[in-house]
């Protein structure tokens, strides 16, 4: 293993975030301060509680868009960020030096997808901290917890990687997260659970894939769930492995990589 | 010297059909400097990038000290320095962390005395902290090169190394080549410039239309190829060229002055002595004479027009 490689990509990426602290961190905060300003305080407080599952009571609204609110940030800064790591140098064209450096396609992935998934953790742990001066906030599991938090931030780094190999303009590299992951994320139960829906938007909705992502991270704060806790662990880990098969070939190939 | 770069049977098509290399055979010497001259669209850029690892060939191979360059790229990478034709850098690095990085790339541990000292031998030491974007594009040059040699490599490509700097900056550049070949690196470089193959190579390969038309030391080919002019200044101006001089090969300059005799060096006898005598026969009076030997963009240019001229037919 080239470790030398590896630390030079994954330092260099995060001095990137350290260059634009501003907007790497600040802006995370001040939109989760928002959302619970808005959503928390002037729509929460009209809503009694969600997820009140046999009269044993459930969350106050505030409380429960808290891993929503996080998965929603950690979706897309993840892809956002390792999208941008990787489109950067192919834009610039500096993308030459790690094609002739003695580095495989396994430590590229590291570095790149590493520093942007450690970007995410950071941004998610500030929500969560940020969160706990808005709500008493308490997890159930917290095992469970850190496992949907690293592989969601780890699987949609690699995602957002992916998108950054494919794109080859600025359009390109916004298009799928504003297009799809957005509003996926908006309709996956970010803000609601889908048994406040209608039976026939409750069947759509269990077709999107970020549901599973947010109700198995919502269970494990508060043990409420539209799906079961252990199928979403399953359908991360499904996303975890085709990003990861896509990434494989991609390299194989030199797909928009080696001509 | 020992063969560091080999290269067999290269081939290379693109997707879009263009065949960028054909066939290309070609050994490189340890410590060599080899310079590869041709047009634009030569296929020179390609042909450096399949060795370094950034094109993939269709066929053939290459082996770089001994190893397959695809098969061991570790260790062919390892050994290869590589300047881009294309100021290819990124904004808001620091010079001296961006050649950090490339160091790292090629698995080296940091070793900030060594960059230091490439810093100052490439005249960027008080540029140390600055950001890439602020530079000229001499400076970013010169970057490109430090990042190349970051890593300390046997073997150093720079394709096109003086495209649009000035001359103090190319001067600059071949001095710190000849620095560099003096330590042992072996150089390959793509240029435009004659003059910097005349001036600074040991080889010259000569490429067109994704072939290797020839590769030839610099003054065995300048010999080779090259014909050599022999200027006779007369002391009064003529109008035709005497009748007695019509068995050699010679031209009248427009103002009439000057006989311009162009012989092959390669052989045995030149016939100056005789045209020389017939001269002073016919009642010309010589004021001075001079000799000047094709240069290699002339030699150059003359390839380059023949390996046309079967395609031209052809279509």
């Amino acid at each position: 293993m080239n470790w030398q490689a590896i630390s030079v990509i994954y330092k260099s990426e995060m001095l990137r975030t350290r260059n634009t602290l501003l907007q790497s961190i600040a802006s995370p905060v001040i939109s989760t301060c928002l959302y619970f300003v808005v959503f928390g305080s002037a729509i929460g407080s009209r809503i009694q509680t969600v997820g009140d599952i046999d009269g044993q009571g459930g969350v106050s609204y505030g409380v429960f868009i808290v891993p929503g609110l996080m998965m929603l940030s950690l979706l897309t800064q993840s892809i956002s960020n390792a999208s941008f790591g990787i489109y950067f140098p192919k834009f610039t064209g500096t993308i030459y030096e790690i094609l002739s450096a003695p580095i495989s396609f396994l430590e590229v992935i590291i570095g790149f997808v590493g520093a942007a998934a450690t970007k995410s953790l950071i941004i998610g742990t500030i929500i969560l901290i940020t969160a706990s001066f808005f709500v008493d906030l308490k997890i159930a599991h917290p095992l469970w917890m850190l496992s949907f938090f690293i592989l969601t931030c780890v699987t949609f780094s690699l995602f957002g990687f992916i998108i950054g190999m494919w794109a080859d303009n600025f359009e390109k590299l916004q298009l799928i997260p504003l297009l799809v992951i957005t509003p996926l994320v908006f309709l996956g139960g970010s803000f609601y659970t889908i048994d406040m829906l209608p039976p026939l938007w409750q069947k759509i909705s269990l077709l999107n894939p970020v549901l599973y992502l947010i109700s198995g991270f919502r269970w494990s704060f508060f043990e409420i769930s539209d799906v079961n806790h252990a199928t979403s662990l399953l359908m991360v880990l499904a996303f975890l492995f085709i990003c990861l098969g896509i990434v494989w070939w991609m390299f194989r190939s030199g797909y928009k990589l080696r001509q | 010297m020992s063969t560091i770069v080999s290269i067999q049977n290269l081939c290379k098509t693109y997707d879009s059909g263009h065949q960028a290399l054909k066939n290309i055979n070609l050994d490189i010497k340890a410590g060599e400097i080899i310079a590869l001259l041709g047009p634009n669209g030569a296929g020179k850029t390609t042909l450096i990038s399949t060795i370094c690892g950034i094109v993939t060939p269709t066929s053939g191979t290459v082996t770089v000290g001994g190893f397959d360059n695809i098969k061991q790229y570790r260790k062919t990478r390892s050994m290869i320095g590589l300047v881009p034709q294309e100021l290819t850098l990124g904004a808001f690095e620091q010079v001296a962390n961006t050649l950090a990085f490339s160091r790292g790339l090629f698995g080296k541990k940091p070793n900030p005395d060594y960059i230091e000292k490439l810093l100052k031998q490439l005249s960027l030491w008080d540029k140390k902290d600055s950001p890439l974007m602020r530079l000229s594009g001499g400076m970013k040059r010169r970057v490109l090169i430090g990042k190349a040699l970051s890593h300390q490599p046997d073997i150093l490509f720079l394709d096109e190394p003086t495209a649009g700097v000035d001359v103090e900056l190319r001067k600059d550049m071949w001095h710190l080549v000849s620095e560099l070949r003096e330590s042992g690196v072996t150089i390959i470089l793509t240029t435009h410039y004659i003059e910097e193959a005349e001036e600074i190579a040991d080889r010259v390969g000569v490429i067109n239309n994704g072939e290797l038309l020839l590769v030839e030391e610099k003054t065995d080919l300048m010999q080779k190829l090259g014909s050599k002019e022999l200027s006779i200044e007369l002391r009064q101006a003529i109008t035709t060229i005497p009748d007695s001089l019509s068995n050699y090969d010679l031209r009248l300059s427009a103002d009439g002055t000057r006989l311009i005799y162009s012989y092959d060096v390669k052989s045995e006898r030149t016939g100056i002595t005789k045209l020389l005598q017939l001269i002073n026969s016919a009642g010309l009076q010589l004021k001075d004479l001079h000799t000047s030997q094709s240069s290699l963009e002339e030699i150059f240019v003359n390839l380059v027009q023949q390996d046309k001229k079967p395609v031209e037919k052809a279509s």
